[in-house]
């Protein structure tokens, strides 16, 4: 496997955390209580394939295809994270505006998947350079805080400005015709459907691209090299700034793809649309550890899956509560996420 | 001749504090001049203006002519300065060969960096062997070593060091500045700065002493080495 993009530095104030729990709580910090609870949870998972394995291979297929459009989104958290150490919480709105963008080039001015596919990741990629400049590069050298909230400002701006008549409108807006005509196949029982091969395949392209991007150009040599020390960065003869603007514009072209399946695989279309899949991709980057690419896009194979099974075996209204507690669970017990690394001092 | 390196009054601020107070010196082709002084003198604001990570409030620096307190960071590279900072900086998750091609950032011609890095390599055999590790996990003196090798990967005209002794064993502190020599030998003009000041003025052409702010002595290193003065503060001899 490639060396981590990003080496994460352990947070002053979850070290303070942690310590608090270690005084207060320790029973909790003892392996076994997690080791418990996984097999508790497998043992259940194993019950319920064996009551109807065809229903449960079911919920996992269309888990791994809400986890490829999630592993759309989270890579654009977890990059922006890694290069300026900001979540851009703006992100799931612009993943709403790339829904948008594909919705009007496909139905009212009939362009086709791929061009409009690509439409949506140029629109979605300007949106986010121009927020970048305009919102978050005078805070630069502003405390975190500063520009976190500002991120937040950015999303709530971005849902009700395209929420009025003259924009998007707060209406829900059924994708109809979509620009894929909609196949089935039954496989032993289980549905596969077209849609659910263009999201894997799509989103599997991307991430090969961006894997070569990252680790084979200059581009994105750079990248990783400004997310690790920017002044020495600047030595080099690197243009920091614009760098960050290439991975602001790279991760929203993901989020427009993002965007645009996720409409086709759930038809209906509103500017507050982002804002779920924004939050879950966000959970997913920190499950996989935030800062790390390969964590993103596991992390958001298993949210999706989690997802879908909560869904499927216990109720639709509590599998939001059961994602948003992965959340959690993660940042009191594992902050660094599955494929986070532990504080690294810089030599 | 004009120096390769002149500045001239210079006056940086960080907020309210008078960094440095109006400095001004200059390096000739060919040579190694050293600037020492205490911790805080201004060393390494000296050498991060001249980089163009800080700007001055006044004066000049003029580099073949131009004048980099109104040049870019990249551009300044790109005109031949390269500086390897304190406490080496290197890209701790990128590749031996990754940080190298970093010091090539701002070159287009892929056959010239090849040459560069074999040229590195012939200077730090052990840099190759380690070429495909992280550069986190070299060991300090090996990461001294890929701070200069990335530093001379944009073949600098001037070279700008800054404290490359530090951390380091003795026996490194003198390979590091033999490899200092050479790469004087082969062309490159060397501005050191370092804390200690004594292997630096062995190696040094001309010295300058920085006082908070304020070049307080300069002359040939030969004759500051003598100098009751360095001696006392600087020596402790």
């Amino acid at each position: 496997m490639p060396p981590p993009l990003f080496l994460k530095r352990e947070e002053e104030s979850v070290r303070k955390m942690q310590n608090a729990l270690n005084r207060f709580i320790p029973f909790l910090r003892r392996g076994w209580y997690a080791v418990l609870a996984g097999l508790l949870i497998l043992l259940w998972l194993v019950g319920r394939f064996r009551e109807n394995p065809v229903l449960f291979a079911q919920f996992m297929v269309d888990g791994i295809r809400l986890g490829f459009v999630y592993a759309l989104i989270a890579l654009g958290y977890t990059m922006v994270y890694g290069i300026v150490r900001l979540i851009n919480f703006a992100h799931g709105d612009v993943f709403m505006v790339g829904a948008f963008t594909a919705y009007y080039a496909t139905t009212r001015y009939h362009w086709g998947f791929v061009p409009a596919m690509l439409l949506a990741m140029v629109v979605c990629a300007f949106l986010a350079v121009v927020i970048e400049r305009v919102a978050y590069k005078p805070l630069r050298d502003a405390p975190r805080i500063a520009a976190l909230i500002t991120a937040i400002g950015v999303s709530f701006f971005l849902e009700y400005f395209t929420a009025l008549d003259f924009v998007f409108t707060p209406n829900f807006i059924n994708y109809t015709p979509l620009p894929i005509k909609f196949k089935t196949w039954d496989v032993a029982g289980v549905t596969f459907s077209n849609i659910m091969f263009i999201v894997i395949a799509v989103s599997t392209m991307l991430l090969v691209i961006l894997w070569y991007l990252v680790y084979r150009t200059k581009l994105g040599k750079a990248m990783r090299a400004v997310a690790w020390d920017k002044p020495t960065a600047r030595l080099m003869g690197i243009d920091v700034d614009l760098v960050i603007t290439f991975t602001f514009a790279i991760g929203a072209a993901l989020a427009g793809v993002g965007g645009m399946l996720y409409v086709i695989v759930y038809p209906q279309i509103r500017t507050f649309l982002g804002v779920m899949p924004g939050l879950k991709a966000f959970i997913a980057a920190v499950f996989g550890g935030i800062g790390s690419i390969p964590g993103a896009f596991i992390g958001s194979l298993l949210i999706g899956m989690i997802e879908t099974l909560s869904q499927g075996y216990l109720s639709s209204t509590l599998r939001d509560a059961i994602v948003f507690s992965i959340l959690i669970i993660v940042l009191l017990f594992r902050p660094t996420g599955l494929f986070g690394e532990a504080a690294k001092e810089k030599a | 001749m004009a120096a390769l390196l002149e500045v001239k009054d210079l006056h940086v601020f960080y907020g309210a504090i008078h960094a440095l107070q109006g400095i001004s010196f200059h390096i000739e082709e060919g040579e190694i001049v050293t600037l020492i002084g205490a911790n805080g003198a201004g060393k390494s604001t000296t050498l991060k203006t001249i980089s163009g990570l800080l700007r001055p409030r006044q004066g000049s620096i003029l580099f073949k002519g131009i004048d980099l307190t109104k040049v870019s960071a990249p551009k300044i590279v790109s005109l031949g300065i390269s500086q390897v900072p304190e406490g080496r900086k290197i890209f701790a998750p990128l590749t031996v060969r990754e940080n190298l091609e970093m010091g090539a950032y701002t070159r287009n011609d892929p056959k010239g960096i090849q040459e560069s890095m074999e040229r590195v390599f012939a200077s730090f055999p052990r840099l190759k062997e380690r070429i495909n590790q992280p550069g986190g996990t070299l060991s300090g003196g090996e990461q001294q070593m890929l701070a200069m090798g990335r530093g001379l990967m944009s073949n600098p005209k001037l070279l700008l060091l800054d404290e490359p002794s530090m951390g380091l064993s003795p026996l490194l502190v003198e390979e590091i500045f033999r490899i200092i020599q050479e790469i004087n030998a082969r062309g490159t003009s060397i501005l050191l700065v370092e804390q200690n000041a004594a292997m630096a003025l062995s190696i040094a052409h001309r010295a300058y002493v920085l006082e908070t702010g304020n070049i307080v002595l300069e002359g040939p290193a030969a004759e500051l080495l003598e100098n009751p003065l360095v001696k006392a503060a600087y020596l402790g001899r």
